[in-house]
């Protein structure tokens, strides 16, 4: 069994945000959309109480959160970083940058660093192609990018 | 369409997608869960001189059933990069394959650095900034890059003043 | 006949049904396209369509792309090809790349021989495998009913399918995405994790080696050399109607005589039967609905109604993991498999001065939810179980062949007395409605004092989901229902705990048609025809018996007058009653 390491005030959240959701099995996604950006990421046990909110069996909620990328089953960082790797930034070298940010953050994709600052992902383009190549920390994007740039702006998000 | 002039390589460029749509494959469906793999398997050896020419073959009998079988439009339409840079540039796949040559030197498994000797001035710059210590040689005598070693980073290149580093 | 669709296959003329998909289009003018993700027990609720393996493509005509025939209907004018240059190199490529990512073990798989993806290689003539590459590398766990191994794995999603749509256990799932996908149980647990009923159903369609059973083969093979040991065994009602497919008999084919000569032959000391416990269940289960019912009628508000069956071990799993609040309804009734091994090593082991300990008691069951219940702790002595373990139809016929016994040679033996002797009642256990029909053949006459006008209860037979009868009790209407797949079962629980279930008594089986299409028989491989045959074959037995009601069965009276006293007595209670416990999740 899990470990219980959410708070019961976390699942008041929970089954509060598939309330507002009518209990829906339709509104799954959009459930687990609203719950991460409450919670920072989706614990076995959450999924737990969204599966019995929703009367849909446990493995449904995991196989969606599994399935796309952009759900968590661990705490993202504070600061969580996306690289585009869509055509136009790779061409113009946002593969180097992706290289600088795992350099300088001592991560890999997919991970977060060890003081919960910082977490890496990439993905495929944000729609800002006349800047590429372009990252995101958290709303904040980041075009025409340089690898030697990554080092100041990391720093600004020093907390 | 997408333009590119040629200091892109084809096969690169044919990787690149696939990665996509790898990444992407929602996993329903043979040809594009395992076809495509399997495709950008192919490339992988091919970008890194592994390829044979009955890769070539097997890449673009792959590339039609999958396009013929795949359930959705991203399965049906993710081997276009490679049947069309096959039916285009096919010399550039053979060449990767025959002669371990890219010419968009984009490959860096197929990338060979030398000095000239004529043109080195025995420096040591690229010695002492070569992460691999693949370079070796005595002051104001042409050094010399040890292949073995050679892990094709190219700093050499960038650090060298008198444009003796030479890439095929 | 109006809304008839013509087309043309393989430029043969075709007429079907609008709605027809091109494949069954195909099958109806005897051309067999190749599938292996499709599954459609037509008639029952088991169906699989994903259109996912690519298996079934085929060329029509102004079509840009080939179409899986399994997901396309019909259409006027349509031009179809099945077998075009085209096609074949696209089905034979698609199957290479599956083989790509599998093990290829065949010749130690447990499915070789039985392999849908085996049997397909052999169909497209491949003969090398063109394709290397990453494999995936899955989890594998065994648990006393199920082994998995999903490195074998195709993706086709039958069991997922099963378990989610047919049964509504939820537990298996594709996790993931693209080439890591996966079918897991819940969170990527092991089985035991979970609500898993070990209903076997998943491992009745997975077409290759991913899902099979727990081989306790060696094991018995090992008792079965032991001089020490007494080794008896009983064959469930499900078995006898399967077994002779495994020899090349017609689906349907009863080979209860072969089955018992087969059973000596392997060297069990004694060869009993099932159906012996199956009597003394309808004695012990008909006695308690009775006294539910006069209770009932009474006026006690207290009594649980409807009372349900518990035969049936996934369903029992079903229900602890899943209804805790509802386990008083249940018959407090042990399985037959599990009367059986209480009555063999108390009343029969005492009379014949064997101790426990040196009795092995093997059932033979088209179940691998048997499996699991021989191991829980209640059916246990000191350790020692009642039933020590349990074989499936499949393991018995491996066995056979392995043991050099020619089965189409034997000859026909009758099983050993006293726990051999059964009637017609309880050979129709094996199929849905059975246990309810065999019920009220016994609740009729003792309730009423009369004879039974008409021994077939037709009403509760038959492959529909949900079965409904009243029964005339001498002018009380008794309200009886019928289901079989536990999403059915699971349909009546969640009335019953809305209060709005009016029934008295239901049967509930886990496997769809009951026992004869359970986790442990042979593989129908789709098709639904082996199905009814097999059902067909239980009623016949039933026919043929000379004695068709529980309660006339000679040994069982013998045994009350003798050992238990009546049903429902104290040493009845001890030995043949259960009890249930809350395994939900929490």
């Amino acid at each position: 069994m899990s470990e219980l390491i959410i708070s019961c005030e976390a699942v008041r959240e929970v089954e509060a945000l598939c309330d507002e959701f009518h209990n829906d099995p339709g509104e799954l996604i959009a459930i687990l959309h609203a719950v991460q950006n409450k919670l920072g990421y989706l614990p076995e046990e959450v999924q737990r109480v969204i599966a019995r909110k929703l009367g849909i069996p446990a493995s449904k909620v995991y196989g969606v959160v599994t399935f796309y990328s952009f759900f968590s089953m661990t705490p993202k960082g504070r600061n969580p970083v996306s690289v585009c790797l869509g055509t136009a930034c790779y061409v113009r070298g946002s593969d180097k940058v992706l290289e600088e940010f795992k350099r300088v953050l001592g991560i890999e994709v997919g991970e977060t660093t060890p003081d919960g600052r910082f977490s890496l992902d990439c993905l495929r383009c944000v729609g800002a192609c006349g800047l590429a190549p372009v990252a995101t920390i958290g709303e904040k994007v980041y075009g025409r990018l340089n690898p030697s740039d990554i080092k100041k702006i990391v720093a600004e998000f020093e907390d | 369409m997408i333009v590119m002039d040629e200091d892109d390589c084809m096969v690169s460029v044919a990787k690149f997608f696939l990665e996509f749509t790898v990444g992407e494959s929602c996993g329903k469906c043979t040809p594009c869960r395992i076809g495509n793999k399997r495709m950008l398997e192919i490339l992988d050896r091919i970008t890194e001189g592994r390829g044979k020419m009955e890769d070539i073959d097997k890449l673009e009998n792959l590339a039609k059933v999958i396009k013929d079988t795949a359930l959705c439009g991203l399965g049906q339409t993710s081997p276009n990069p490679v049947l069309s840079t096959l039916s285009n540039f096919r010399e550039e796949y053979v060449e990767h394959v025959k002669d371990h040559v890219c010419r968009a030197h984009k490959c860096k498994a197929l990338l060979t650095y030398s000095i000239d000797p004529v043109l080195c001035k025995g420096c040591s710059l690229c010695a002492r900034n070569c992460p691999a210590e693949a370079i070796a040689g005595e002051v104001r005598k042409p050094f010399v890059i040890n292949p073995e070693k050679c892990i094709r980073c190219g700093m050499c290149l960038s650090r060298c003043k008198f444009g003796a580093i030479h890439v095929i | 006949m109006e809304n008839l669709i013509n087309l043309t296959i393989d430029n043969r003329p075709v007429s079907v049904p609008k709605g027809t998909t091109v494949l069954d289009a195909a099958a109806s003018v005897g051309i067999d396209i190749p599938a292996l993700c499709h599954l459609n027990l037509k008639g029952t609720c088991v169906r699989n369509a994903p259109a996912s393996c690519r298996i079934c493509v085929v060329e029509v005509q102004g079509r840009r792309n080939l179409a899986p025939s399994c997901a396309t209907q019909v259409m006027e004018g349509m031009v179809v090809k099945t077998n075009s240059a085209r096609v074949i190199r696209a089905r034979k490529t698609v199957a290479e790349l599956i083989l790509s990512d599998h093990p290829n073990d065949c010749l130690t798989c447990p499915k070789c021989g039985d392999c849908e993806l085996q049997a397909l290689v052999t169909r497209f003539n491949i003969r090398e495998m063109p394709f290397q590459g990453e494999q995936s590398s899955r989890k594998k766990e065994h648990t006393v009913s199920i082994t998995r191994n999903m490195d074998k794995c195709i993706l086709c999603r039958r069991c997922e399918s099963v378990c989610n749509n047919v049964q509504t256990v939820g537990v298996l799932g594709a996790v993931r995405r693209g080439f890591d996908t996966t079918i897991a149980p819940t969170f990527d647990r092991m089985f035991k994790d979970t609500d898993c009923t070990y209903c076997g159903q998943c491992v009745a369609v997975c077409p290759t080696g991913a899902l099979t059973e727990r081989d306790n083969t060696d094991r018995l093979l090992d008792d079965l050399c032991d001089p020490d040991k007494v080794v008896i065994a009983q064959p469930a009602p499900a078995v006898r109607v399967a077994l002779g497919e495994e020899f090349g008999y017609a689906s349907g084919t009863i080979v209860t005589g072969k089955l018992a000569t087969s059973l000596r032959r392997l060297g069990f000391d004694y060869v009993f039967d099932t159906d012996f416990g199956a009597d003394l269940t309808i004695m012990e289960e008909g006695s308690e609905i009775l006294a539910r019912l006069k209770a009932f009628l009474g006026g006690d508000k207290t009594v649980k109604l409807p009372i349900m069956t518990s035969c049936c071990p996934a369903w029992v799993n079903f229900y602890e993991h899943n209804y805790p609040d509802l386990l008083d309804y249940p018959s407090t009734a042990k399985s037959p498999a599990q009367m059986f091994g209480a009555i063999a090593k108390t009343y029969w082991a005492q009379k014949m001065g064997i101790p426990r300990e040196k009795l092995v008691v093997v059932s033979i069951m088209p179940c691998l939810a048997k499996k699991f219940e021989c191991e829980r702790e209640e059916f246990k002595v000191d350790g020692n179980p009642d039933v020590d373990y349990s074989i499936s139809t499949r393991e018995l016929a491996r066995l056979i062949k392995r043991s050099n016994i020619d089965f189409r040679c034997l000859e026909d033996t009758d099983f050993d007395k006293p726990l051999g002797e059964s009637s017609g009642a309880a050979a129709i256990f094996g199929a849905t409605g059975g246990v309810m029909e065999a019920a009220l053949r016994t609740v009729y006459e003792v309730y009423t004092g009369k004879t039974l006008p008409r021994l077939e209860f037709t009403e509760v037979r038959g492959l529909d989901g949900i079965k409904e009868a009243t029964i005339d009790l001498a002018g009380f209407p008794l309200k009886v229902c019928v289901a079989h797949t536990l999403g059915n079962a699971r349909y009546l629980m969640d009335k019953l705990r809305a209060g709005e279930l009016d029934y008295h008594v239901v049967e509930v089986m886990a496997c769809p048609a009951g026992c004869i299409d359970g986790g442990g028989q042979p593989y129908h491989h789709g098709d639904v025809e082996i199905i009814k045959a097999r059902a067909k074959a239980i009623y016949a037995e039933d026919a043929g018996k000379p004695i068709r009601k529980s309660h006339e069965n000679p040994d069982i009276q013998k045994l009350y007058r003798e050992f238990l006293g009546a049903p429902l007595s104290e040493r009845s209670h001890h030995l043949l009653h259960t009890r249930y416990f809350d395994k939900s999740l929490k």
